[in-house]
Formats: C-alpha cells, structure tokens, sequence
C-alpha cells in the first residue's frame, strides 16, 4: 500500500505527460469534452490530418467482430487548413498537450505537411507511417525498415517538434522498423495500427465493410501488440508508447511492464465514452494496492528471471 | 443508481450533457409479434432528451449473442413526471436479441441524450408526422412536444399489418388526429398516401412534414414538401460505433447548396433538414 498520492507522470522524451494515458488517433474529438473533462487526460490526438480534404470510404465503414471492432474509414479529413484555422484554437480551452496525427502519399508530401503543422499550440506530430506509400505500390512506409529510415529523415529535416511514429502491425519485423524510425530521428515510436483484417456476412456472400479489407482493433488484438511492443521496447533507446486493445487500467500496467513508457486508448472509448478517466483512477488504485509511488516505476519491470519463490522451496527441501 | 423522484427537471445547465448512465429496467415486454417496449428508470440528465434524439446502448452478452458495440436507439418516450424513458425496438439481430432477454430491475447501461433532434415550426403551425414500421417510434415523441407547443398534430401511420401499428391511443391521447394504413388492407402504396397527405394540406391540416421508416415514404415527402413549400425533416438510421461523433463511420450522403455532402448521422443528425436527404 502506499498513503500519499501516487505519481502518474511519464516522460516522453522532452514532453512531460500529467498521466500516461492518451487517446489514439481517430478515436477522439474535441465533441468528447460533452461527457468529461479533457484535461484528465495526458494528452490529446488528433484524427489524422491530410493535406486536401479526403472523404473517405464507402460505407458500412465498420464491423463487429469476437471482441473486437473492424473498421475502414479512409482518414476522412478536413484538410490542413481547417486544422490550423479552427482545431489548433479549440484546443487552447484546454491544458495537456496536443498530438497532431499526419498522413500523406509520399515521403516528400508527408515532410511538408510535418513542416505545415509545426505551429504553436502543437507539441508533438505523430506521423502515420503505417498508411501506403503510393512509391511504393501502396506498401505502408512502416511496413519496411529501410522505407520507414528514409521517410523519418525526411521529416525529422523538416520539424523541431518531437516526431511519434507510429508503427504498423502488418510487418515481419517490427522492431527493425522500430529501429529504423529512432535511427531516422523519431522522439519515440507508436506500436502499432490496427492489424489489416477482413470479415464476410454468410448469408449475402458481400465482405462486412465496403472496402472489404480494414483494421482490426480491441481486446481481440492486444496480447499480439503487447508482444510487438515489447519486442520494439527492446531494439530502441527512445520510449515506446503501446496502442492496441487496452480496455482497463490492468491492460495498461501489461504494456507498462513490457517497456512502454505511456498508452493510447482507442476502441474501449466507443464502448465507454468515460473509458480513458476510469483507467487513469483505476491505474491509481493499482499502483496504491501494489506499492507504486510512482507508475514510472512499472515501465519495462516485467520480471523474467527464475522465481525467488522457486529459491525458497528448494530451500525448505534442502 | 435510485430511482427518480417524482418531478424530474431536464438537467440543461450541466457541462457534460452526455452521460454514461446504469438505469434499471422497469419493463421489458412484447407488445405484439414482432416489438417490444422496454421502459427504464433514468436519472435527470438522462431525462433532459429531446424527441429526436437517441441514446446508445451497451446491449448484454445473451447465451450465442456477443454484441460488441452498442446499438443507437431512438427515443420512443420521454417522461420525465415519473424519471422513465422508453425504447420501442424490433428483434433484428444480437443486440436487440440480448436486449430483449432483460428483465426487471437489471440494469443497463446507456450513454446519451445524443445526437440533434426534430425543430417544431413557430407559431402552432400544424404538422403531420408520416411514419412507418418502428419509425413511429422515433416520431411519438415528437406528437406530445408538438401538442405541447400548440401545434395541431396529425399522424400518418403505415405498418405491413394493422397488429404493428403501435402507440396509436397514445398518440390519441395526445391530441392527434391519427390515419392509419397498411399493405394487409391495400391502402399504403404509396399514390394513396400521396392523396391523403394531399387533402391533409388542403384542409390546412399540413403546413410542416416530419417522416422517419421508410425511404419511398421520404422521397414523397420530400416531393410534396418541395411542391407545397413545406418544412420538413427526416430522422434517419446508420450503424454507428461510437455515436459521439469521433470515429465518421455513421455518414451519409447529403445534397446541399454546395454539392455532395457527408454528414455524421449521430453528430450532425439523426434529424436532417428533408430537401437535403438521399435516397438509402
């Protein structure tokens, strides 16, 4: 047990977050302050931003699945300049720190867009390297190391804020990227996207979302990411913050344990739209009932050496 | 969670207008073949709906149905004398299914009021509310704010069977005067519902349209709005996820001044201005 208020601050990299929990990108809006008080939160994400206006896929643009949720949306965006105009100003009503997501087509395209959005009022950019790079057949740029290196100097070049990048699942070697993006400049990688998934209803034979293929996401993927996260949390040096299927503040001491240094929390929120303030208090409980002052202390502290139990019995025999 | 005292205020002032609310179930029963009429004990906030709203519910886990999002739900009845909302709902799937297994003071868990509903006109003018199949859930609500507000009310009903036309003493009680048609007795197609919202215009019965149910239903409401220079507007369905309006995976498609629009059902609507509506 631990009396005095628990410590619930992180850092990532030069950011310093009031808690380790965070939305993740397309999951939140500023419409989430009708049912709480944003600056609960650690800090806020923005959906991804394009250049140009986009208006996404055909519907049905979601699906459900066992436990967890299928969706294709197409990064609909009101395009950078709606962004400078009205979302950065909405977000001076509030405090925590504001995580501008960025998209685009091409290494060049995704630098320009990093430099457009380096304004006051942004804290750190999170670059979506986990959607297709058109040069390169479509492949996601996270999708290979050596894509991944080139497009995160690109950006680096054209940005002082720290850079997020967020990995995609859909790859055979995560932590290479994960390499390849501290390598090419990045404050800290996002593991992972949703994982490239597809559904199809038996009785009218049509896939369940009108892109056919989407993004799996929910408590269905999460041991999967935690693996990947703990996997990239031991090929680099800069923090690793996991999204995938966290639900409860003890998911979140799951990716804490495996080296992640903060969280985003994603589906849950549609299921709960008070999610993300019940895991902060319930991250609190945890940390008081198991004596941790300060939930920094749970970052990578999984323990895989043999059981000090084990020593004891052996003791009691011999 | 307790059950709301007699007099219950909307709850306007609140910061946080949207709740996650653990209401009790105080009814949960079939009212034909095919609907049932779940009412639940809600708290003030919950309370302050408008008709046209909804609220999105975290349907059970019931023996083979695991819904994993909630269900968006139109308001079928606010009472905020006795702290009660009511759901009108079919059995269509997993969601409906688990809800459907309910009983009596277990709870349920509801996020909302959410969305925009409907906008009566001024000055007592009188309206008709044209509706069919659960859509008449969604309207019901709107026939005692406008007989609150003073305008004359007359509601179309269209159901396959007279045995699902529902809430028509309701609505009676509530001062409209109701028609009824449907396909068992050959009189919904949809030319007869045209002469009949005809003479309801001409007996000066029809100054506003409101529809909700039934697409053909809309697209003549619509024509007949536009030809009458009528206010009108539409409530419409989409599946949702979050139903805040954060993920966009319940647009549709509009037609505005502008061009093709897409608008969030759960953010900008469920009720949208009806010259603007496409067909679904």
């Amino acid at each position: 047990m631990v009396d005095g208020p628990i410590d619930l601050s992180v850092r990532l990299g030069a950011l310093a977050l009031a808690n380790p929990i965070m939305p993740a990108s397309g999951t939140f809006s500023e419409e989430l302050a009708r049912v709480f008080d944003l600056d609960l939160l650690g800090a806020f994400v923005t959906k991804t931003i394009t250049r140009e206006k986009r208006s996404g896929n055909p519907t049905p643009r979601v699906a459900e699945t066992a436990s967890g949720m299928l969706n294709s949306i197409g990064i609909p965006s009101k395009g950078l300049d709606h962004f400078l105009t009205d979302i950065v100003p909405a977000y001076r009503a509030f405090h925590q720190p504001l995580v501008a997501s960025i998209s685009a087509n091409t290494p060049d395209e995704f630098a320009q867009l990093c430099a457009d959005v380096s304004v006051p009022g942004v804290s750190a950019i999170e670059v979506n390297i986990s959607c297709p790079n058109l040069e390169e057949d479509g492949r996601a740029f996270a999708m290979r190391p050596e894509s991944t290196h080139s497009a995160m100097q690109k950006l680096r070049a054209a940005s002082d804020k720290p850079l997020w990048a967020k990995l995609t699942p859909n790859t055979g070697e995560i932590a290479e990227v994960a390499a390849a993006a501290e390598a090419g400049g990045a404050d800290a990688v996002v593991v992972a996207n949703t994982i490239l998934a597809m559904k199809i209803d038996v009785h009218t034979r049509r896939p369940s979302l009108g892109n056919i293929m989407g993004g799996l996401s929910g408590p269905a993927i999460k041991p999967i990411v935690v693996r990947m996260a703990y996997q990239c949390a031991r090929a680099v040096s800069i923090p690793v913050i996991g999204c995938g299927g966290i639900a409860t503040a003890e998911d979140v001491v799951e990716y804490l344990l495996a080296g992640c240094a903060a969280v985003q929390v994603g589906t849950a929120t549609f299921l709960h739209p008070t999610a993300m303030t019940r895991i902060i208090d319930d991250l609190a409980a945890y940390c008081r009932a198991n004596g941790v002052a300060a939930v920094r202390e749970l970052i990578g502290a999984m323990e895989t050496g043999p059981l000090a139990r084990t020593d004891e019995l052996l003791a009691q025999v011999y | 969670m307790t059950l709301s005292p007699k007099t219950v205020h909307a709850d306007t002032t609140s910061p946080f207008p949207v709740g996650e609310h653990v209401c009790r179930v105080v009814t949960n029963e079939a009212v034909n073949d095919q609907y049932r009429l779940m009412e639940l004990a809600a708290p003030a906030p919950a309370l302050a709906a408008e008709p046209g709203q909804f609220f999105h519910l975290l349907c059970p886990q019931a023996g083979e149905d695991a819904p994993f999002f909630r269900r968006p739900m139109s308001i079928y009845r606010i009472d905020r004398a006795h702290g009660r909302l009511g759901f009108l709902y079919k059995e269509t799937g997993s969601g409906t299914r688990a809800m459907a297994t309910l009983r009596p003071g277990d709870p349920f868990n509801i996020v909302g009021p959410l969305g925009i509903g409907f906008t009566l006109p001024p000055d007592r003018a009188p309206v008709v509310l044209l509706a069919r199949g659960v859509g008449l859930a969604t309207l019901a609500p709107l026939a005692q704010a406008a007989a609150a507000a003073g305008n004359p009310v007359t509601a179309l009903f269209s159901a396959r069977d007279p045995a699902y036309l529902m809430s028509l003493d309701y609505m009676a009680e509530q001062g409209a005067a109701v028609l009824t048609v449907t396909d068992s007795e050959g009189t919904s197609d949809p030319e007869q519902v045209e002469r009949l919202l005809r003479g309801l215009h001409a007996a000066g019965r029809m100054e506003a349209i409101y529809t909700c149910g039934s697409n053909r239903l809309m697209l003549l409401a619509q024509r007949l709005a536009a030809e009458l220079g009528l206010r009108g507007e539409v409530a419409m369905e989409q599946q949702m996820a979050c139903g805040l309006g954060m993920c966009f995976c319940c647009v549709r498609a509009f037609r505005t001044e502008a061009g093709i629009e897409h608008r969030r059902v759960c953010n900008e609507g469920p009720v949208f201005d009806l010259k603007e509506a496409l067909s679904w």
